[in-house]
């Protein structure tokens, strides 16, 4: 692709289509030609399409990228380090650019739980069932682009009843050469009271190249299924990142979701919808976001109450240093019949410079009459007072701003419950905030 | 110890301490009066680093080293503490991992180890008991929430912790009732030592009925006014301070 020509022309005209694509029995080849169709039709935002109003898409695309078709990303050992979290006992799937690497990873097996290549599940019966299928993505031309050209990406499949004894720590390595547009995919499916833990880190390893990755993950909680989701993105400068997240609940389910968004990829984008399908459940969105430099981090996070007696609690707190840009956008719809509904939201920001930057904007539609919802929005500038207190202590303005960082992102971390992970976030913050204040 | 030479000091441009000398030694408890507004909280600022205070004259040596050159930070790792008048809450700091990260860093500076845990557990013990200060306060956020006399009680529990050679106590005796005072200033009594010094602000002669002082000073207007021993604090109690602002007042007139 050069860049005179339209990100939009490229992918229509300039790259081999869903034909080429060679999932196992071509079984989905049918819904990824559905999704190109849509994707052609829906075209791509602009700053004048309300959800992509405060991000500049566009801005993003014009660099020429390719494909990304690497079989094999080069990954070693010693570069998966700084994706480790210390102390963290787990089973292990390391992704390059979207595909697993079976001699890198380390997987559950024999058990309830099947962790494997999308590509090679594409027959099996639930994927056929869900592949595509949220109604919330309908609507994204990006997770439709996906949908139709997506490189691979895991299925992970838990039975009933089933649970693992310990996390699955999913590492998504992304590395590019040249220019290259990624496209991972994930579908995840709980059947009926299973229970799973689940750590994604987003990591990159090279900055020569810009590696701009469109990942879509689809997830299903069965009846009374739970699972903990954290997801940690913690990449390189040169790239950029826009992923759809979008959770299917039935009745009596759990989803926990965590976002943690740490330096230093130069645009994030996410996009979090949850459809409540079924009743008593419960939902639980936290995301930490932590920018520096000239980063732009853009959450978008949607939990859709469609049934009655549902609980859905969101909270989102933002830490943006240096020219750092950040978004905030949350949407709760309460459908007529969804009574009883409990939807609770709120979104705490820190902005340590002047030149630090928050757009937050709460959309609630609400359209059933016995419902508690409520939704806030805070922006702080930090507290000198309080940093001199902890410095006439004798603590370092570093060692201290960390600590008041920390402290603001405690309601976050304090509900993780993997304490290695707590750990290794505490420290990941420690890092980035002395970081900036070194630059 | 404290040599304080023709300190001047502003704030948002406002001419705050107008010419301040005080020399404080080893051993020696220095009691500061004065009314309302007479710079008494500036000189702890300036003195502790505060950064919104300029100085624009003077200089200030603690310890044999030049004290206004120096980090906030770097103060109180040489020996200097400032109990707030107005401690801060920061929620979401345990009291207790505030004092470690403190009490740590202080050692580091010192090239000394960081405190194993159990040691630091029975430091801990030993000054709160000195202070009489609530165990249950110690896992909790710093000063949130707690009442006046608490966050008080926490800035001397502080104090006991770091073991400063020079320690000011800005008004650490107003909002204390008369029990609390008194366990506050016998904690105070027992940290003196011939090594160590005090910098006591206060507005009322009450406290230097514990903590007996060997100086009294009055501030008044940005400068010392008057020095004198624990008698002028009876005087000030008994007098007020209006004859000793016709005082300065007709001196600077002659
Ligand atoms: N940030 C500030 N800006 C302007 N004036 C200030 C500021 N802080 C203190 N002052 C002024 O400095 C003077 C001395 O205040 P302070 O040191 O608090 O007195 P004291 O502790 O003796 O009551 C007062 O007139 C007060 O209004
Ligand atoms: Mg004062």
């Amino acid at each position: 692709m050069t860049s005179d020509k339209s990100f939009y022309e490229f992918i229509s005209n300039g790259v081999p289509g869903p034909e080429q694509k060679v999932d196992a029995d071509n079984a989905i080849l049918p819904a990824r030609k559905l999704a190109f169709s849509r994707f052609k039709e829906l075209g791509l935002p602009t700053i004048k399409t309300e959800e992509w109003r405060y991000t500049n898409i566009q801005r993003y695309l014009k660099d020429a990228f390719t494909l990304a078709q690497e079989e094999q990303g080069t990954v070693t050992a010693e570069q998966l380090k700084s994706a480790s979290i210390p102390q963290l006992d787990s089973y292990r799937a390391v992704l390059v650019n979207g595909r697993l690497q079976a001699d890198l990873s380390t997987l559950p097996s024999g058990g309830k739980v099947t962790v494997s290549k999308l590509s090679d599940a594409a027959g099996n019966a639930q994927l056929q069932a869900w592949f595509d299928k949220h109604p919330h993505l309908q609507s994204q031309p990006f997770a439709a682009l996906n949908a139709a050209l997506f490189a691979d990406g895991l299925f992970i499949e838990a039975g009933m009843n089933a649970s693992l004894d310990k996390p699955l720590h999913i590492i998504h390595v992304y590395t590019a050469s040249a220019n290259a547009f990624i496209q991972p995919r994930h579908l995840v499916v709980l059947h009926k009271s299973a229970t799973l833990e689940v750590i994604e880190s987003v990591v990159g390893i090279s900055d020569n190249a810009i590696a701009f990755v469109n990942g879509v993950t689809e997830i299903v909680l069965e009846e009374n299924a739970e699972l903990w989701h954290y997801n940690i993105q913690n990449t390189v400068k040169n790239s950029r990142h826009i992923h759809h997240t979008s959770a299917t609940q039935k009745a009596d389910s759990r989803y926990h979701h965590f976002n943690f968004t740490l330096p230093s990829a130069e645009l994030t984008r996410n996009n979090l919808s949850v459809a409540l399908t079924g009743s008593n459940t419960e939902t639980n969105l936290h995301g930490l976001y932590l920018a520096t430099g000239t980063q732009h981090v853009d959450n978008h996070t949607f939990v859709d109450h469609l049934v009655a007696n549902c609980n859905s609690n969101e909270l989102y707190k933002g830490v943006l240093l240096d020219d750092a840009n950040g978004v905030f956008t949350g949407r709760i719809h309460v459908n007529q019949d969804a009574q009883k509904t409990n939807a609770f939201q709120q979104n705490n920001n820190l902005l340590m410079s002047e030149k630090a930057n928050i757009n937050s904007q709460p959309q609630l539609e609400i359209y059933a009459d016995d419902v508690k919802c409520s939704h806030g929005f805070t922006v702080g500038r930090f507290s000198e007072e309080a940093l001199f207190y902890l410095r006439s202590r004798g603590i370092g303005a570093e060692a201290a701003k960390s600590l008041l960082v920390n402290a603001f992102a405690f309601d976050i971390t304090d509900q993780v419950h993997i304490p290695a992970l707590q750990d290794f976030l505490a420290e990941k913050i420690r890092q980035y905030v002395a970081g900036a204040i070194n630059n | 110890m404290l040599t304080i030479k023709n300190l001047h000091a502003e704030v948002d441009g406002k001419q705050i301490l107008k010419g301040i000398n005080l020399e404080i030694r080893k051993g020696e408890m220095h009691a500061i009066m004065g009314p309302n507004g007479s710079g008494k909280s500036s000189l702890s600022s300036v003195l502790a680093g505060r950064e919104n205070y300029t100085v624009t004259q003077g200089e200030v040596i603690f310890e044999g080293k030049n004290l206004l050159d120096m980090a906030p930070e770097d103060r109180a790792r040489e020996g200097l503490f400032m109990a707030f008048q107005y401690p801060v809450e920061i929620p979401g700091v345990s009291n207790l991992h505030f004092l470690k990260t403190a009490l740590n860093e202080i050692r580091a500076y010192h090239n000394l180890p960081a405190l194993e845990s159990k040691e630091f557990l029975k430091l801990t013990k030993e000054k709160q008991q000195l202070v009489d200060f609530n165990a249950n306060l110690m896992n909790r956020s710093l000063n949130e929430g707690f009442s006046g006399g608490e966050k008080k009680r926490n800035e001397v529990f502080q104090l006991a912790m770091l073991d400063p050679k020079l320690a000011i106590l800005d008004e650490t005796d107003s909002g204390l009732d008369i029990d609390a005072l008194r366990i506050v200033a016998a904690g105070v009594n027992k940290l003196r030592s011939a090594d160590k010094a005090f910098m006591v602000i206060t507005h009322y002669q009450r406290l230097l009925e514990y903590i007996v002082p060997d100086f009294v000073h009055v501030l008044y207007n940005g400068q010392i006014v008057k020095t004198g021993t624990k008698e002028l604090a009876l005087e000030l109690e008994e007098k007020g301070y209006d004859w000793l602002k016709e005082e300065v007042h007709q001196k600077e007139s002659v």
